[in-house]
């Protein structure tokens, strides 16, 4: 009884801040004012998220040049699916980048070679200010920005870096690497020496050694790896703000701009309620295939 | 010692002419799957294996002795291939073990927390050797039921392995080594963590395996009494060296000096002086022994508890005062303090603490040993050492 008492500050912080918030942000979804000022029921918020066409080329993964129709598509789901495109790559160059230095850095740190220092130089970035680090890379791809001036020298350039895919991929990547190695690196470091040992001893060679016993152990850091850039890569409205230049639109700054600009409340929640069911399902699908893979439940 | 026997192809072409295998001399003349040969190995300042040589004999069941930071784990992973020496040779039926990575080697391992795959169940942890060599699916099915059967297993084919009980996990990691068929099998004191009785069953389980299989076992733990219990050659280590080598009965009627005595069952060792052949002086007294005299008169001296005979004390030369008995199931143990030394005394008839009694013992009970660094007299020095040792073996681990 009196542990839980110790849970009572959380469990008063996630009330008033958490789940309270969100309680209003369904009730907004779900609401509107009429002319005479007082709220009413309604689902056009959700209705004219479906309903506001345009025309779009359909650029999947920037596949336009081989593969190329115009379509009428409500406005949100072209940009829900542009949002969801830049995420599920930015994910997957963070796991394809970020697995090899998780394994280096575990490697190191097993071996006890000095890997604290590696480790901190990962995790250095994290301790500033994202919107200051964001605003670093403004200034080096800018048009007339640092590289750009660099390879001016060349003859080379300026290239267009900022406000486009590229430009808010790149801010993704060098936001949440950290978030994909971190998990990883902390699977790998509890992956007993014995049991690679073990594959060894049974004729199992580096590579694998590897395939079959290091990564199928690493699954579950790679697992809350995706999760954990997936999740704010979906949702993240200052990076496309900032390298988007205010012209580029995900679904997080489509929020904030029904929020802050045309101060809409029941779209803008209508958008988070689906932004977050969305989130949600993935999660959910996720960990359902994590389940599945751990197979007896020994990892972890 | 082996200076003389310097690797050369024509040494070896020669023994391999007259049959006998390998580059050290036995007087069995029975052929040496594995040699090693001068081993060394430091980290960093310290010295965890200093100049081990030993041979094993193909199909004998090895044990490599000694309490923790002796360097026998050391030596089951240069065996193993998971540690390079620093100096020194390995072969393997007389080819350069050393070169060989550890996932060609014709051994397999059962270590010490049993290290099986949490990511596979019982049947594929136990098919993960078969299944790299690429054998077929017919034949990886009835090796692995085979192997179950062997450790009286069957059933738990797919079972995952946090469901299966210590000695349970310990029997699947001794299936997965030997379904592989491996020449020589390293076990890392595999039942350390088992309990008393589950341990005994295993010991003699494991020696019937070694007997039936026909394979050589290479085993290491820090248990004097499983290690006489199971083993053909016993190698007691302490600090990094070889203290002795033989068979059980050797090193505990004939232990070489004070460490192995203590090491293995129980001893009475007091210092001693021997000015000539057979008799030997201890305790103030004069004793009839077996052993010539060695080079230095100081030595010491060996009798085990069991071998003392309590007497009544008229006429005998050794008497002393029963100071504490403790019933032990088999046996009474008690000691009897003499003036010089208190004496272990193991005997089935209890004596009441405070008489005064007399002790016997045959001259063929009294074992003599050269002095050494072990003496009970010198041993302060070693223990200094001995905590180095203890903390690297963690470190390392």
């Amino acid at each position: 009884m009196r542990m839980q008492k110790l849970a009572a500050p959380y469990i008063i912080w996630m009330a008033v801040f958490t789940i309270a918030p969100l309680l209003l942000v369904a009730f907004y979804a779900f609401s509107a004012y009429d002319a005479a000022g007082n709220l009413y029921f309604t689902l056009q918020g959700f209705r004219s998220i479906f309903s506001t066409e345009s025309t779009v080329a359909l650029d999947f993964l920037g596949l336009s040049s081989i593969w190329h129709v115009d379509l009428q598509v409500p406005i949100y789901i072209n940009v829900f699916a542009k949002s969801l495109s830049l995420a599920l790559v930015s994910t997957l160059i963070c796991l394809v980048a970020g697995y090899p230095a998780a394994y280096i850095l575990a490697q190191r740190s097993k071996a006890k070679k000095g890997s604290s220092f590696l480790l901190f130089l990962f995790v250095l970035p994290m301790w500033m200010n994202a919107l200051l680090r964001t605003y670093a890379w403004l200034a080096l791809l800018e048009p007339n920005g640092i590289i750009n001036s660099f390879i001016g020298i060349f003859g080379l350039g300026p290239v267009q870096f900022l406000y486009n895919d590229f430009g808010i991929g790149l801010g993704m990547v060098y936001n949440y690497l950290p978030f994909m190695v971190l998990p990883i690196h902390s699977v790998l470091l509890k992956i007993d020496r014995s049991v690679v040992e073990a594959a060894e001893d049974l004729g199992a060679n580096k590579k694998q050694t590897f395939l079959k016993v290091i990564f199928p152990l690493s699954l579950p850091g790679i697992f809350s790896g995706i999760n954990m850039v997936f999740m704010p890569a979906m949702t993240t409205f200052l990076i496309p703000d900032l390298l988007g230049g205010g012209r580029y639109l995900l679904i997080g700054n489509a929020i904030e701009r029904q929020f802050m600009v045309s101060r809409d409340y029941t779209v803008g929640s209508a958008l988070s309620i689906l932004l977050l069911v969305f989130v949600l399902a993935s999660m959910r699908v996720l960990t359902k295939y994590e389940e599945d893979n751990a197979g007896g439940g020994v990892l972890g | 010692m082996f200076n003389s026997l310097k690797k050369s192809p024509s040494i070896k072409s020669q023994d391999a002419a007259n049959g006998k295998k390998g580059q050290l001399a036995d007087s069995t003349g029975s052929s040496h799957i594995i040699e090693l040969i001068d081993i060394c190995k430091s980290y960093g300042d310290t010295k965890v294996l200093d100049d081990i040589t030993f041979y094993i004999r193909n199909n004998e069941f090895i044990t490599l002795l000694g309490p923790s930071g002796c360097g026998k784990t050391t030596t089951l992973r240069i065996l193993a291939g998971f540690e390079q020496p620093d100096s020194g040779s390995v072969t393997f039926e007389d080819n350069d073990l050393l070169v060989v990575p550890p996932y060609l080697r014709k051994v397999n391992t059962v270590f010490q927390r049993y290290a099986l795959f949490p990511h596979l169940d019982v049947k594929d942890n136990i098919a993960f050797g078969l299944k790299l060599q690429k054998l077929p699916a017919s034949e990886i099915a009835s090796r692995v039921d085979q192997a179950l059967k062997m450790v009286d297993l069957k059933g738990y084919e797919n079972r995952w392995v946090d469901q299966l009980s210590g000695g349970q996990m310990q029997r699947i990691a001794i299936a997965r080594a030997i379904v592989n068929k491996p020449q020589v099998l390293l076990l890392d004191e595999p039942l350390g963590a088992l309990d008393l009785k589950m341990r005994k069953e295993m010991q003699i389980e494991l020696k019937q395996m070694q007997q039936s299989l026909g394979i050589t076992f290479v085993y290491v733990t820090h248990d004097q009494e499983e290690a006489l219990t199971m083993s053909d050659t016993i190698i007691v280590m302490k600090q990094g060296r070889i203290q002795q080598i033989g068979t059980p009965t050797d090193i505990y009627n004939e232990p070489r000096n004070a460490f192995v005595a203590d090491f293995i069952g129980e001893s009475n060792i007091l210092p001693g002086r021997m000015t000539q052949d057979f008799e030997v002086d201890f305790c103030g007294h004069s004793f009839v022994c077996v052993d010539p005299r060695f080079e230095q008169e100081e030595v010491d001296v060996v009798i085990r508890p069991e071998d003392i005979q309590i007497v009544s004390s008229e006429g005998k030369a050794l008497r002393g005062v029963v100071s504490s008995i403790v019933f032990k199931g088999v046996h009474y143990e008690m000691n009897v303090d003499t003036d010089n030394f208190s004496f272990m005394v193991h005997s089935t008839d209890p004596v009441d603490p405070g008489t005064t009694v007399g002790l016997h013992f045959d001259p063929d009970e009294i074992h003599v040993m050269a002095k050494s660094d072990f003496s009970p007299d010198r041993i302060l020095t070693i223990s200094d050492h001995e905590n180095d040792e203890i903390s690297h073996e963690e470190v390392t681990w």
